[in-house]
């Protein structure tokens, strides 16, 4: 398997453009998905009942195939990046509202309590101390989310988008391994940058965890 | 002030934990909540601010009925210090001091300020303000829930066995450091603790508790100690209930003479007048000099050990004023003990 060096720099714009497209997917179905999870996470957390129901959901969503998924969705969004995200943020919940409830679980009650007896009014105490301190295990959904959502995007080339995806069609078509080999490569690169992006956006969020005695 | 009136507290699953109790806290006193786990005295503090509610009865801080304000403002407006400080983990310890002032609307300039200042005030080191949490040691960290606790100055302190997680000796520490504060502050404090000993070097009042809820009896220290109500109570206050009123009676009256010259022992001074040690023709023994201030407990353990059973006595400065026998502060010991029973009936 030969790469043919002369094609990847006659289509360095195409490429440029897919990845953008590629992480920009990823991304956004991860910042809905959070936008999803928190409220249901805090939910889950607070009323004891839910929370097994809602875990469950996230589950099941999480069983049905991915191409399914955009098959289902195809009557309603058609062949849409709105598609694509829906069907991408679907998979984030089960990580991501799982782990923001173990993260808002993790915080001592001991803490909950002197914020309460502070005077602090729940909503407050949600925003200023659980939140904060559930950061960690919520980041660690959150980069579980984002490195698997970039490498589910190819998925949707079925339904004519998928970023870098396209390369793995265009590649198999033509019987032409070079835009195949690129689009991994890509895809893995992605995936390791948008990751260090998060362990050091997290480092800055939490500066009360840098400096251990 | 804070006034219990027939308060009643049943939880959901059926505990009663604190009955029918009617006590009256005095404004600017310590009052103590002791008693075995599951006497209620923890849910009794926490009933005043709201961190409990009470099932029947009615609980006043200051003449106002806590039920009929707003639970959250009515924290803000009480101090709290929990047990192993409870402190916020993600905020540096001046952020936390500052907590209830940004509660209450300052901004955050004036509430650093002030946080900065109480940081001095239970004695840590300015350089500490920017630490978080868990680099500071145990008692430090006790420190830091003090002064949060303080920051917005409320005229009620709640403590709930605030020094149970800290070692003997930063445990003392931090006890007299609440009393230096209190001769300051003035606070009324309610302050809970299954350390009788705690109790007694710290409340003006001391409120005993017995499983179920119960008040049992509530007195100053030496009137406890002197004539507890019941068997209970006794037991509770332990078989060293004697000696522990000698601790709160100082011996200031105990008659004093000359140090003795020529007898087996001598007691040797430095050229400022400081004992420096007991002598004898065979050897050297250690002198413990005592102030007037000084318990009459103190006292009579000195006159124990020392060999000449004398104790020293010294000023201010540390200068010998004279020397006390052991059968003076036995005797005195005695008096005071019994004084306290009459003063008590």
């Amino acid at each position: 398997m030969t790469i043919d060096w002369s094609w990847i720099g006659d289509h360095t714009d195409d490429l440029a453009s897919l990845t953008l497209s590629h992480l920009q997917a990823a991304m956004t179905a991860v910042f809905f998905g959070l936008l999803i999870s928190l409220p249901l996470a805090v939910v889950a957390h607070r009323v004891r009942p839910l929370r097994g129901f809602l875990l469950g959901l996230s589950n099941v969503l999480f069983t049905i195939p991915s191409i399914a998924i955009f098959v289902l969705l195809l009557p309603i969004s058609g062949l849409t990046r709105t598609t694509t995200v829906i069907g991408l943020t679907v998979y984030t919940l089960v990580v991501l509202l799982r782990n923001t409830v173990e993260g808002l679980d993790s915080v001592p009650a001991k803490t909950k309590e002197a914020a309460k007896a502070m005077g602090t009014r729940p909503l407050r105490t949600l925003l200023t101390v659980e939140l904060p301190l559930a950061l960690p295990v919520i980041m660690a959904g959150v980069r579980i989310a984002t490195v698997m959502s970039i490498s589910l995007v190819s998925v949707a080339t079925y339904i004519g988008d998928g970023g870098l995806g396209q390369l793995f069609t265009d590649g198999f078509q033509r019987d032409f391994p070079t835009p195949v080999i690129v689009g991994v490569v890509l895809t893995i690169l992605l995936a390791v940058v948008a990751d260090a992006l998060l362990v050091a956006l997290q480092y800055v969020l939490t500066p009360w965890r840098r400096r251990r005695a | 002030m804070i006034q219990f009136d027939a308060v009643h507290k049943r939880f959901p699953n059926g505990t009663t934990a604190v009955h029918d109790l009617s006590l009256e806290m005095p404004e600017g006193g310590v009052t103590v909540l002791v008693g075995s786990s599951g006497c209620g005295k923890t849910t009794t503090l926490r009933m005043i601010n709201r961190m409990v509610e009470p099932t029947s009865g009615t609980i006043k801080v200051n003449g106002k009925d806590v039920t009929q304000q707003d639970a959250a403002e009515l924290r803000r407006s009480i101090g709290y210090v929990i047990q192993q400080a409870g402190l916020f983990p993600h905020r540096t310890v001046l952020d936390n001091i500052a907590t209830v002032p940004l509660l209450l609307g300052w901004n955050r300039k004036r509430a650093r300020a002030r946080a900065a200042e109480l940081l001095e005030t239970v004695g840590l080191a300015a350089d500490a303000g920017k630490r978080y949490p868990h680099q500071l040691s145990g008692g430090q960290q006790q420190r830091v829930g003090v002064a949060r606790a303080l920051a917005a100055d409320p005229p009620v302190l709640l403590m709930d066995e605030p020094f149970g997680a800290v070692d003997p000796v930063v445990r003392t520490q931090l006890q007299d450091e609440l009393l230096r504060l209190q001769k300051e502050l003035n606070k009324t404090i309610v302050f809970v603790t299954h350390d009788v000993d705690e109790a007694v070097r710290l409340g003006d009042r001391i409120a005993i508790f017995r499983t179920g809820g119960h008040l049992v009896q509530c007195a100053p220290p030496a009137e406890l100690l002197a004539r507890p109500a019941d068997d209970f109570v006794a037991d509770f206050l332990g078989a060293e209930r004697g000696l522990k009123l000698l601790s709160l009676q100082t011996l200031a009256a105990v008659p004093q003479g000359p140090a003795p010259r020529g007898g087996d022992w001598t007691l040797v001074l430095d050229p400022a007048g400081k004992p420096l040690h007991w002598s004898s023709k065979e050897t050297e023994l250690p002198v413990r000099p005592l102030k007037d201030g000084d318990s009459l407990l103190a006292a009579l353990n000195e006159s124990i050990a020392s060999p000449s059973g004398l104790v020293a006595r010294v000023d201010a400065d540390g200068v010998l004023t004279g020397v006390s026998s052991r059968d003076d502060i036995h005797v005195h010991a005695g008096q005071a003990h019994s004084a306290a029973r009459v003063v008590a009936a």
